[in-house]
């Protein structure tokens, strides 16, 4: 441990020297990189991958488990409401899936996350079964668009579910720790008292001024209805909303601002991928993965499933759209995506898996 | 000789062909963490020699320190190439999603970059095993190895070709990716080589510059002696793949076959000449883990994807199915493959198909006739 704790805190002296000294030891130790080297030491010192460290880990309902993890040295941080790819290995094989951190964006020094145990679920149920103080988990950089601007809106509505409370409460209390000036209210839906995985919080951030705080356990009190939300934000249809929570809560709320005409003002994260069903008359125009040099004639199936017919291998995990692994950057075209949606932007970020073109397309891949 | 196609009828190699997907599915179903814990443990020794041998350098004045430390360099190199670089590169732990165990991603300690190898050998050689004129392994496109290459002149360098093949062997894998016989052949033109130069420039840049230039450098007044302990590591390496891989395909009574018997293969025909066109090498388990487990190539060339941990494991359930069809499974130690190959290599050096009787003493046969 002695040798550990010495060997991190010189490489925790850094400085140009320390940078060109990095870059003498890439050429040492090629091909396989310092990294491969550094982590048979100590997995939390490696320099280019990510990594994080549980340092604390709690229980706070039945089903969920909180972990607060360190990152390693190359975490740049995250915009409060965004994801992380966090990876755990399970019987050698590496698993991925999607989580939001939980804490303020203005403290990434260390990360919170908290896990809904899913019945059947891989990771969910892996990490409340294995997670213990000191586990090393794989972690991406932060990811996804579901996020506070960098110009905070006048006024913000946060909406949840069950375990879709992570991102938003990031949200307060980034907004919290900034001393948001504007009004924020938080609506927040539990099946039993005994299911917050954050009650004590939400009880002290609720006396912070501006801060309004609602919430409904819907064993008792029902689901999601306009009333609710005008109880705890009356001026919700100025403000700018985000909502996370489980698909019918989601279902509920959209109609609601899409009947209200501000569905532009609401802003969403899903946590269980839509199933991507592709009809054959999708067929038709190329896609060029571009980075590779091919070329092919789009036959309506997924773009990952098209790629590897093709030759390419491009990373992938679930091949569902949950562990975000096959992301890719698309350059230009039309894709349908998952949810039923086209999306004709360039230089958009596309999920492979449950992703297929509409006609022409380019792919960074 | 028996043709490929009429050593089993062709109910009997559906049969054959359906035994061996059991085996691989049964194989397949198994994987997991102990796969995982024993390609990290084999990296980690593989590391921990490597660096031993760098800091053994800087005592290279001390005669016994320099020994020392290219035995570990040599170890490190033969270990990175074969059970972790050659298995890795095959896809053996794709299944783990771990990037650095990944087919794709992985680079070894070698000259030849691994893209261009993967093409080389996964590909056309493990396709197209043994068919002269396809599989380019069959003598590596320089050596004479089997009566079916037309002979010439040029041939009676054999065992020159050889020999200097042995000790340049990660330069000759290299070249051979490049498929320079064939360019020098005219048969491939040198612009269709372009992206794959590319590779071999940038790739030779890094290996020369850590072995030749920074290690040395670095040790010193030492330099010259640190350079001559990598040139030494890399040559051992060099000559125990070179030994190994030759012993795989080449020993006298290992089959090659034409492309008209194996157009239209089955996946039980293909199983069936992959065994034909294979042999082990008998040995310790240290050994089985420095030859990359090759020693095992029967099982190896049957399933390539399977961590190469599995052969041993595999192995006499695979003798005892190539007996219940009465199939040959070539095996011998060592010494007798290696001497076995070196004698082909002489005697294909001249014209004519060499001395056909075969040599029962080099390659144990299990031939009992088909239990049909
Ligand atoms: C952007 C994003 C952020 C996320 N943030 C969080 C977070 O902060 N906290 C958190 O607990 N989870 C979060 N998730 C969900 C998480 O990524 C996993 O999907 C979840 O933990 C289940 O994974 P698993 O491996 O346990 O289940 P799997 O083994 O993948 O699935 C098992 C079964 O559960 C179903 N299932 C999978 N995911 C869900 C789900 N979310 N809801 C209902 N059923 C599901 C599957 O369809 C399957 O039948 C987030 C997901 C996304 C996409
Ligand atoms: S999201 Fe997992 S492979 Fe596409």
């Amino acid at each position: 441990m002695a040798i550990r704790a010495a060997v991190r805190r010189a490489a925790a002296r850094s400085g140009t020297q320390a940078s060109s000294l990095a870059s003498l030891a890439e050429r040492l130790l090629t091909p396989h990189g310092v990294d491969r080297y550094l982590e048979l030491i100590d997995p939390m010192l490696v320099r280019r991958e990510i990594r994080g460290e549980v340092v604390a880990l709690r229980r706070p309902t039945r089903d969920s488990i909180t972990l607060t993890v360190r990152p390693s040295r190359a975490w740049q941080g995250f915009a409060a409401g965004q994801f992380v790819r966090v990876t755990v290995d399970i019987d050698g094989v590496r698993r991925t899936r999607c989580y939001s951190p939980a804490g303020s964006a203005h403290r990434d020094g260390e990360l919170e996350f908290t896990v809904k145990a899913h019945e059947g679920g891989l990771v969910s149920r892996h990490l409340h079964e294995h997670g213990h103080v000191g586990m090393v988990l794989g972690l991406s950089h932060a990811d996804g668009t579901f996020a506070l601007p960098e110009q905070r809106p006048d006024s913000i509505v946060l909406i949840a579910g069950g375990s879709g409370i992570t991102p938003v409460l990031s949200m307060l209390r980034t907004l919290v720790d900034e001393r948001y000036p504007g009004e924020v209210s938080l609506l927040y839906y539990a099946r039993t008292p005994a299911d917050m995985p954050y009650a004590e919080e939400l009880d002290e951030l609720a006396s912070r001024r501006g801060v309004r705080i609602h919430v409904r356990h819907t064993a008792a009190d029902g689901h999601f209805t306009a009333d609710h939300l005008r109880r705890v934000a009356p001026w919700f249809a100025r403000a700018t909303t985000y909502l996370c929570g489980p698909p019918p809560l989601m279902e509920a709320v959209r109609t609601l601002y899409a009947d209200a005409g501000i569905a532009g003002q609401l802003h969403t994260e899903e946590f269980t991928p839509p199933v991507l069903t592709v009809a054959a008359s999708e067929a038709g125009g190329r896609i060029r993965f571009t980075r590779s040099g091919v070329d092919v004639a789009n036959d309506g199936r997924t773009l990952l499933e098209q790629a590897e017919d093709a030759g390419l291998s491009p990373d992938h995990g679930c091949r569902m759209g949950i562990c975000f692994s096959c992301t890719q950057r698309k350059v230009s075209g039309v894709v349908r995506t998952a949810s039923g949606g086209e999306s004709a932007e360039d230089d958009e970020e596309i999920q492979l898996c449950v992703t297929a073109a509409a006609g022409d397309v380019d792919i960074d891949c | 000789m028996t043709g490929l196609q009429d050593r089993l009828t062709p109910e009997q190699v559906e049969e054959f062909g359906r035994e061996m997907d059991e085996l691989r599915a049964r194989i397949v179903a198994d994987l997991g963490a102990a796969d995982v814990e024993y390609i990290h443990n084999v990296i980690k020794t593989q590391r921990g020699l490597e660096v031993t041998g760098r800091a053994l350098m800087y005592a290279g004045f001390f005669p016994p320190a320099w020994l020392a430390g290219v035995g570990a360099l040599s170890l490190a190199k033969i270990l990175d190439n074969m059970e972790i670089g050659h298995n890795v590169m095959h896809g053996q732990y794709d299944w783990t999603r771990d990037p650095a165990l990944s087919s794709q991603r992985f680079e070894w300690d070698n000259v030849a970059p691994a893209e261009n190898w993967r093409h080389s050998h996964n590909y056309i050689h493990h396709t197209y095993t043994n068919i002269v004129d396809k599989d380019r392994d069959v003598g590596y496109g320089i050596l004479r190895i089997d009566p079916a290459q037309r002979w010439h002149p040029y041939y009676l360098g054999n065992p020159v070709y050889a020999t200097l093949l042995a000790i340049f062997f990660q330069w000759g894998v290299m070249l051979h990716d490049l498929e320079v016989d064939r360019v020098v052949k005219g048969e491939r033109k040198w612009s269709e080589f372009r992206e794959e130069r590319r590779r071999i420039g940038r790739k030779m840049g890094t290996q020369i510059g850590k072995d030749y230039v920074l290690f040395p450098l670095l040790t010193g007044p030492l330099a010259p002696l640190t350079f001559a302990g990598n040139a030494a590591a890399n040559l051992t390496r060099n000559l125990w793949a070179f030994g190994i891989i030759f012993c795989g395909h080449f020993p006298a009574d290992v089959e090659s076959f034409s492309e008209e018997e194996t157009e239209h293969e089955t996946r039980g025909q293909w199983y069936l000449r992959q065994i034909l066109g294979s042999a082990n090498i008998t040995g310790g388990a240290l050994f089985h883990v420095l030859s990359g487990n090759l020693s095992h190539q029967i099982e190896h060339h049957l399933f390539p994807d399977i961590p190469a941990r599995r052969y041993p494991q595999i192995a006499g359930e695979v003798r005892a199915i190539c007996e219940k069809y009465g199939l040959p499974y070539h095996t011998g130690p060592l010494r007798k493959q290696l001497w076995s190959v070196a004698k082909k290599i002489v005697k294909f050096a001249l014209p004519g198909s060499g001395d056909s009787t075969p040599e029962p003493a080099t390659v144990e046969r299990d031939r009992t006739p088909a239990a049909a």
